[in-house]
């Protein structure tokens, strides 16, 4: 038995999502008995090798830098590729921008059935069983995978990274010769903050701000602990803060380990994007606000005069002036 | 031009998540049913800017369900689209759907949109095998799309920000909020979906990669601990020694 897992980088380098699918990878293989090997794409500047570190043995490495960019279909004929050659019975991914666009593709290419958005090891009790999280985050499905070859996409902050010692044999592997169509023109960054689908602690505020001249303090917080910021979908729908920011049901979902809210009401669709974070803190001036029931900490109290105060909190526990 | 629009139907987003059959299946008793909301927003009425820039652009909706869906079917119709077609089957597996939808599509379509995932069992997977299916380009999670003759202009999402990407048609998109605004049908579009042709299929011959087993419910919070908004070290502690996430 194998499990392969894609790693994709950004940048040059493997993605933190993406090291946590190897993780997950490296324990499937172990619970089941299986060897582990990793397929990055594209030119990199990490040194692969160290990639042992997670307990990967092999890392297969088709270095074309056409892959730097995203071509869904191209990435499906490489991944598929490796899959075949290596023997691979379950390929992991993690369910990241990279994970959605290629995996629902390659459950076609090797009809293997496929989970996306899963959030632990399957359950090999009977059958293959995987869990995944479904209606937005208010409920779990466990789902089972009978085909030969299964995929596993699984959500990122799901699975916690554990790096010891090691060193991965790099294997270049050779990918498909057809040319990419898709062809990128420009990015648009944030740069020096964040990602907000990859962040472990996010700074989130709604409409209880009054205004985007207020967002410095929730910037402040958030560069503090080195969160990312989010907001409500009344924030974002009055142009308070960029689009990317909106959390919810109809925008990002995520699963920090820590989601600060405040002045945001809590409605049960902005729960639906925030609900699995695991420790949920509100502070909002409304005791009644339905977010305090799915909160594990909350201060009733007005916002400018709260914040504030737990900025200089912060700074005194992290010893900056 | 020719658009497919596959739409879904998604229980409303305030709906109570029960389960029931022993925790096999979605109770649904006194669930309101909508069009999933990327659907609605963003793939169609994108599709509806397009259709008014360019009139003889022809926008076809499509829904892989039992005939229950078909309120909601009407429903797209009235903010737009020439004609819908429903394949009448009941749905469970992403592999089988995006079968369905592969065997409409083929028949001549240049631009296949869906929503970015279903808000129930978010799957984020249909359009992706749709392309799969049918060999052609994929461009997930757009946030923007603009048409310059054969070839498409997208805004894509990427980890903190957005890239600009173009490729060539036939291509599959999915799409999420930034793409279009929300719209509400008026009364001449209600009336008008009643007439608009609603074609029932039958579905083709398709294999069903995986099965639900079960669902099951997060386990229920503790209860928020409250701390006074005069002493906030005393939440930067817990976090610290308690939550261990500072
Ligand atoms: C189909 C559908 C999809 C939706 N999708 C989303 C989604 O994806 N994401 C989302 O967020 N919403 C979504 N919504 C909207 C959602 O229902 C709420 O309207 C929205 O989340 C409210 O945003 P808010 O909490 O920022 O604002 P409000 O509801 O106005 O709440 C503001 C809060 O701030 C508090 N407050 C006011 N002043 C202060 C102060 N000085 N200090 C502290 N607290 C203060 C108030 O007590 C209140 O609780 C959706 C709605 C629908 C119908
Ligand atoms: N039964 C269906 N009929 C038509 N389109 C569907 C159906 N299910 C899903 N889709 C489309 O595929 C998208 C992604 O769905 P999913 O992969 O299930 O999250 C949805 O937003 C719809 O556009």
């Amino acid at each position: 038995m194998s499990v392969l897992i894609f790693a994709d980088a950004a940048d040059g380098q493997i993605k933190k999502s993406s090291l946590e699918a190897i993780t997950y990878g490296v324990d499937l293989a172990q619970k089941i008995g299986a060897t582990a090997s990793a397929l990055v794409l594209g030119k990199v500047t990490d040194d692969l090798s160290a990639l042992g570190k997670y307990g990967i043995n092999k890392v297969y490495h088709i270095a074309d830098e056409k892959y730097n960019q995203l071509d869904a279909r191209l990435y499906t004929k490489a991944i598929a590729s490796v899959v075949s050659t290596s023997g691979t019975q379950v390929l992991i991914l993690c369910n990241n921008l990279t994970g959605k666009s290629v995996a629902p593709r390659l459950s076609v290419a090797l009809k293997a059935g496929l989970v996306t958005g899963a959030s632990g090891l399957p359950d090999t009790s009977n059958g293959f069983v995987v869990k995944k999280a479904v209606f937005s985050g208010k409920a779990y499905a466990n789902i089972k995978i009978p085909t030969a070859t299964k995929i596993i996409a699984i959500s990122p902050n799901s699975y916690k990274t554990v790096a010891g010692e090691g060193k991965a044999e790099v294997i270049a592997a050779v990918g498909s010769d057809i040319a990419p169509q898709v062809k990128v023109t420009s990015t648009q960054k944030v740069t020096g903050q964040v990602p907000l689908s990859e962040a472990e602690l996010v700074v989130s505020g709604g409409r209880g701000l009054k205004g985007p001249e207020n967002w410095g303090m929730v910037e402040d917080l958030a560069g503090l602990i080195g969160a990312a910021t989010a907001c409500s979908r009344a924030v974002a729908d009055a142009h308070w803060r960029p689009h990317h920011e909106h959390v919810g049901q109809t925008g990002g979902s995520i699963a920090p380990n820590l989601y600060l809210a405040i002045g945001i009401s809590g409605a049960i669709q902005h729960l639906a994007g925030v609900n699995r974070s695991k420790v949920i803190v509100v502070i909002n001036k409304d005791p009644e606000a339905p977010f305090f029931k799915a909160a594990d900490y909350g201060i009733v109290g007005d916002a400018f005069e709260v914040v504030p105060k737990l900025i200089d909190a912060v700074k005194q526990f992290k010893g900056v002036a | 031009m020719k658009i497919l629009v596959c739409i879904s139907k998604t229980p409303d987003t305030t709906a109570k998540i029960a389960f029931a059959d022993n925790n096999t299946k979605f109770a649904q008793d006194g669930v309101q049913w909508i069009i999933n909301p990327y659907d609605e927003w963003y793939a169609l009425v994108r599709a509806i800017e397009l259709k008014e820039k360019d009139p003889s652009t022809i926008i076809h909706l499509l829904n892989v369900g039992g005939a229950d869906t078909e309120p909601i079917i009407r429903k797209a119709l009235a903010l737009g689209g020439d004609e819908a077609i429903r394949v009448n089957t009941e749905v469970s597996d992403s592999y089988y759907i995006a079968a369905q939808i592969a065997a409409i599509a083929k028949e001549g379509y240049d631009l296949v949109l869906t929503g970015k995932e279903t808000i129930d069992y978010n799957g984020s997977s249909i359009g992706g095998m749709v392309s799969e299916l049918l060999d052609i380009n994929y461009v997930s999670l757009a946030t923007k799309l603009e048409l310059n003759g054969s070839t498409v202009t997208l805004n894509r999402e990427i980890e903190g920000g957005e890239e600009t990407c173009e490729a060539p048609l036939p291509l599959v998109v999915s799409c999420q909020k930034g793409m279009a605004e929300q719209r509400i049908p008026n009364m001449k579009g209600i009336m008008g979906a009643r007439t608009k042709p609603l074609k029932v299929v039958e579905p083709i011959a398709a294999d069903i990669l995986t099965s639900i087993v079960s669902f099951e419910l997060p386990p229920a919070k503790a209860g928020v601990k409250l701390i006074s908004p005069d002493n906030p070290g005393e939440l930067v502690k817990l976090l610290h020694e308690e939550a261990k996430v500072i």
